[in-house]
């Protein structure tokens, strides 16, 4: 198992930082394009989410690791901001016609259904967001 | 992300290139909506050389179809595949907006009523 960490500020002009450092290990860990592309679209949806909440008081981390578990690609999201379980949140009626539907809401639902299995952890005054990919 | 916004038989096509993700959409919603804030009922946005989408991108997509919708206007999408068709499958989108297979089927589907 060898697995890589990084840390950025949690803003959104990282977002491209942040990708680049993740596909760099999908890469690195041999994970085919099409697994790729979900694990960089949950990496967005989770790491804008810290942007956007975490910190409602000022400036702070997002903190990134990659594993490579043999036959899960493991990505871990941590931040130090307030405790938020985003797994907490309902899913969206993704069957509502474009008058009903509200803006917003999808990004967590993409991790569900992207991920082959995502857990929330509050550790240590840290929200700690797991999500596994099969290869 | 780049965008090429042109005015072909009667309506207005966006071409999208690259990524629309958080970074990106602002610029798409700035460049699209200022589109239909001029006037234009009828809109084309082509997908075909766009490789990635995020729900921030598909935030950016329904505030169109609103807007427009608000104003009686029409989109159609063309050229949506790949990973792009997958997102928009998982969200739910594939069902409520109107999509084809190329450019010129969503123009003749939009000006032929």
């Amino acid at each position: 198992m060898t697995h890589d960490t990084k840390r950025f500020a949690a803003i959104i002009a990282n977002l491209d930082a942040v990708s680049a450092f993740v596909e760099e290990c999908a890469d690195r860990f041999g994970l085919d394009a099409g697994k790729k592309f979900g694990v960089l679209l949950a990496l967005e949806e989770v790491f804008v989410n810290i942007c956007h909440y975490a910190y409602p008081d000022g400036a702070g981390d997002a903190k990134i690791t990659c594993i490579d578990d043999n036959g899960l690609f493991v990505l871990e999201i941590s931040d130090e901001g307030r405790p938020f379980d985003v797994l907490s949140r309902p899913d969206p009626d993704t069957t509502l016609d474009i008058e009903e539907r509200p803006i917003g809401g999808l990004g967590i639902h993409l991790v569900r259904r992207l991920s082959d299995g995502a857990s929330y952890q509050r550790q240590g005054g840290q929200n700690i967001l797991r999500m596994e990919f099969k290869r | 992300m780049e965008i090429d916004i042109r005015k072909e038989a009667g309506a207005t096509v966006a071409t999208m290139k690259g990524r629309l993700d958080a970074v990106t959409a602002p610029e798409y919603e700035s460049r699209i909506n200022s589109v239909v804030e001029g006037g234009e009922t009828l809109l084309v946005i082509d997908f075909e050389r766009l490789d990635y989408i995020s729900s921030a991108g598909l935030r950016g997509l329904l505030v169109t179809a609103k807007l427009l919708k608000a104003k009686q206007g029409k989109v159609r999408f063309a050229n949506v595949r790949g990973a792009v068709k997958e997102v928009f499958d998982i969200s739910g989108f594939g069902s409520i907006f109107q999509m084809d297979d190329s450019v010129a089927a969503s123009l003749a589907a939009l000006t032929d009523h």
